[in-house]
């Protein structure tokens, strides 16, 4: 088990090196310039001479192998410099808003899990029957609506039904305070969106649970331990949904890492300050360095989610590491 | 309901309301207390006022700092009067005025309970005006007439200029000069850059990157009995649509920018009298740029047609309903007694007032330069307001004369990046000012390389020439006349750039908000010191 841990960690280093020549090169090769974008972007008259003294302050006048090896030698060492819009450390401006994307992909993640596992299972043992059909439609519009169109519905529907009921319009708060600083104004933010990503994750792990269990029910020792007269919810509980949430557990992995960094168009929608939306705007704003660690910060999520994704496998199903 | 009834339905409820809170707002006595919200559309890049050039930092960072004079905060709208905020009275020019002497409030105190002097008056336009190397100062080049600035004692600012200029008093009421302290500056001429300390109506509170920035009154302020309001919070919000939203549901009681006219609409039929609405023109223009260097637009028979073709008074009818644009009107901003009349505009190509003779002229002017059928592709920004609105609305004019042109959308950086390097046929950029101050704004309009704006790749000795004679005249009639000349030579005679409509600013706010009043540019008055929340009324 170890030799195998080993190896996958060992295997991510490529991975995030691939990942920073990638990024490096792309955010160069998108036509725009940051000073310009930061000097007229108003449409106001511009100094030439003030842009260029930008460009020089930003050490983008310098040749690209001396800016890439700034870039990947600050990473190693964990540092990731400043923001070349904000001029603040990037450490400093990522955290603030990866504690409430976390706290939105666990909160999203609850909500899938919640829907997804118990109806996946309920639509699997009853399949073909009315439920299935109901669970299937349920399932296919969640991954049919788009999120953030789900979202802009939720706050109109909100803003509606509050003027309906008390008279005076109200929406979700689009300031974000910690949970442990204000749990009621903190949830009263976040679950809409939770709700909103919630539910669309949920399909797809739905349609995963269905299909994983219909296959499992199919399987022999599931026969024999109906045949021994277990049961049926044990069955389905202890033989069935255990085996069934392999490929479960890889979907849910993928979409938590996604989440974090892939939020792009909800949390607009909702003015949430998380690293989607911090993602967008260091792209508009050709702020290179932001979005090269923020890249390399979701390439390390999603190698990592695969890496206790794979080592969960590995604890589920004993064959697995004996492979490797 | 149709959409036109709706509309009129719409536009006599915010004219009913925006007549009932002027009335109100003439009896209304000022409340004490409140934490004003206000959302803005982006962030500030660093807190520096000297060396940013966006709103986004006005908005937010402004009411933390005193200047040294700005525009009448009771009558903003006003495009000449100024008055004084750190000075005692506004001078007159001395030394046929090429001098002049202000005397600076005593008793001013900053955030960190330092005095505020001359001296830091004079270290904070040193700072502007002649910066020290590897300090950026966007406006640099505005305050070329100044020669010297000095303070002879703790109460008293002289500036020298090299030429009277009438462009000197609204630069320096630029809302972007915030007085710094002399002494940060010494120590560090970038600690302005990610720290606020100021003498303004508001004290620094906190900044959460990405989300808001808020502010506490400042109990010492020398505008005794300002501000009525707390404190603030700004709160960055990039869409429009939650933007709206959030004024709607009274998360925010203003965004200090604008909305389009559909927005307002929305907002008065969902608040009825719980949103106020005020409108302005507003110091902002859709400048449309043919490329000299690329051919048939090195023709200026060409070009002209291209402003021929634009019906703009049906157009500003039209548009006006759905964008954010009102005013057809020359280069200097509407009203003002530098631009041109109303007769005076009706002589110039595009401003004709039978639409009908200007498109025969420009057929006419296709056919002599041999391009009847001309086509090209038009450059974009790929926003809708206003412009993919007045882009379509342009190509769907130019095909009225026979021109098809193809519209081609870039986000931000990628118009920019093709402006700059001169890959359009014809483009369209924004010239969005702060302070009206035509000597300075139409600089814009200048050939390409005195003007870091002009995309058009052309030259002309010509339109320098009438504008540094303009620049340096005191008497404003002999201004009035050059700017005449220069207007007609940019959007007629040589036909370098048009300017199509002028945005119209519309500000729909929750009308328990009280004392503010519209100028004509979202970068004026925005200091909050005058702002008041009366929630009875």
């Amino acid at each position: 088990m170890f030799q195998y841990v080993v190896k996958r960690l060992l295997l991510m280093i490529p991975t995030l090196f691939g990942a920073a020549v990638l990024v490096f090169l792309l955010m160069r090769a998108i036509p725009g310039d940051i000073c310009y974008m930061r000097m007229a972007g108003g449409g106001g008259t511009v100094d030439l001479d003030v842009v260029r003294q930008c460009r020089i302050d930003l050490g983008l006048e310098q040749p690209l192998w001396a800016q890439f090896w700034d870039f990947i030698s600050g990473f190693v060492i964990g540092d990731f410099g400043k923001s070349m819009w904000t001029g603040q450390p990037i450490f400093d401006e990522v955290a603030l808003r990866f504690q409430l994307s976390l706290q939105i992909a666990i909160m999203a993640t609850i909500v899938s899990v919640m829907i997804a596992i118990p109806l996946g299972t309920i639509s699997a043992v009853k399949q073909d029957t009315w439920v299935d059909y109901a669970v299937r439609t349920f399932s296919i519009a969640g991954i049919a609506i788009p999120s953030f169109w789900l979202g802009i519905l939720i706050i109109l529907g909100i803003l509606i039904a509050s003027q309906a009921w008390f008279g005076q319009p109200w929406m979700p708060p689009i300031t974000y305070r910690p949970l442990w600083v204000d749990p009621w104004y903190n949830l009263s933010m976040l679950i809409w969106p939770a709700l909103a990503t919630g539910y669309r994750y949920s399909a797809v792990a739905t349609r995963m649970t269905r299909s994983a269990v219909l296959e499992v029910l199919r399987e022999d020792y599931v026969r024999t331990a109906r045949a021994k007269g277990v049961f049926e919810t044990l069955v389905i509980r202890r033989h069935a949904l255990r085996n069934a949430l392999l490929p479960v557990i890889t979907v849910i992995g993928i979409e938590f890492a996604f989440l974090i960094g892939g939020l792009v168009v909800t949390e607009q929608v909702f003015n949430l300050n998380g690293v989607g939306k911090l993602f967008v705007e260091s792209v508009e704003n050709h702020d290179y360095n932001m979005t090269q660690s923020l890249v390399m910060l979701v390439v390390a999520i999603f190698a990592l989610t695969n890496f206790l994704v794979d080592i969960f496998y590995a604890w589920l199903d004993p064959r697995i590491r004996y492979v490797h | 309901m149709k959409p036109g009834r709706l509309y009129r339905v719409a536009c006599l409820t915010f004219g009913a309301a925006l007549i009932a809170s002027g009335a109100a707002m003439a009896k209304d006595e000022p409340k004490r207390g409140g934490i004003l919200k206000f959302v803005v559309p982006a962030e500030p890049p660093s807190f520096d006022g000297h060396r940013e050039t966006t709103f986004a930092l006005i908005h937010p960072i402004a009411p933390f700092y005193s200047v040294l004079i700005r525009v009448d905060p009771d009558n903003p709208a006003s495009l000449t009067d100024f008055v004084c905020d750190l000075c005692t009275e506004m001078p007159k020019p001395t030394d046929g005025g090429k001098t002049y002497t202000f005397k600076i409030r005593t008793g001013v105190k900053f955030h960190d309970g330092s005095p505020l002097t001359a001296k830091d008056v004079e270290a904070t336009f040193k700072h502007i005006v002649f910066p020290k190397e590897g300090v950026l100062s966007a406006r640099k080049q505005q305050f070329s007439m100044i020669e010297s600035v000095s303070s002879p004692d703790d109460e008293t600012v002289v500036f020298k200029l090299k030429h009277p200029s009438g462009a000197f008093i609204p630069v320096l009421a630029n809302p972007y000069n915030f007085i710094y302290s002399k002494a940060k500056l010494e120590k560090d001429p970038r600690w302005y850059e990610q720290n606020i300390m100021g003498s303004g109506p508001f004290v620094f509170d906190k900044r959460e990157a990405g989300a808001r920035i808020t502010g506490k009154a400042n109990k010492n302020y020398y505008h005794k009995g300002k501000p009525y309001l707390d404190g603030f919070e700004a709160i960055f919000a990039k869409k429009q649509s939650l933007r709206v939203q959030a004024i709607r549901g009274d998360q925010a009681a203003i965004e200090f920018r604008g909305f389009p006219p559909k927005s307002r609409d929305d907002l008065v039929r969902a608040l009825g009298k719980d949103i106020t609405v005020q409108e302005s023109d507003w110091n902002c223009g859709l400048v449309l740029t043919p490329n000299h260097s690329r051919k048939p637009f090195d023709d200026v028979r060409v070009r002209r047609a291209l402003t021929l073709a634009l019906d703009r008074w049906g157009g500003s009818k039209d548009l006006s309903k759905i964008a954010i644009v009102k005013t057809a009107g020359g280069l200097v901003f509407p009203g003002h007694p530098l631009g041109l009349s109303q007769d005076e505009l009706h002589k110039v190509a595009g401003y004709w007032p039978d639409v009908e003779k200007s498109r025969a002229e420009a057929r006419r002017l296709l056919k002599e330069a041999g391009h009847p059928n001309l086509s090209f592709t038009f450059l974009n920004r790929a926003t809708d307001q206003p412009y993919t609105i007045v882009g379509t609305w342009m190509i769907d004019q130019w095909k009225k004369v026979g021109i098809t042109a193809k519209m081609h959308s870039e986000a931000t950086a990628g118009w920019f990046a093709n402006l700059r390097a001169g890959d359009f046929d014809v483009g369209v950029t924004a010239n969005c000012q702060s302070i009206v101050n035509p000597l300075l704004d139409v600089a814009y309009y200048l050939p390409s390389g005195r003007s870091g704006q002009q995309m058009g790749v052309f030259k002309d000795p010509e339109l320098e020439k009438i504008y540094d004679k303009m620049v340096s005249l005191a008497d404003e009639s002999e201004q009035k006349k050059l700017m005449g000349q220069f207007e007609r030579r940019v959007m007629d005679e040589q036909a370098h750039n048009f300017q199509v409509f002028w945005w119209y600013r519309i500000i729909p706010y929750r009308s328990y908000l009280k004392g503010w009043k519209i100028s004509p540019s979202h970068y004026l008055n925005q200091d909050l010191s005058g702002l008041w929340i009366d929630r009875d009324s």
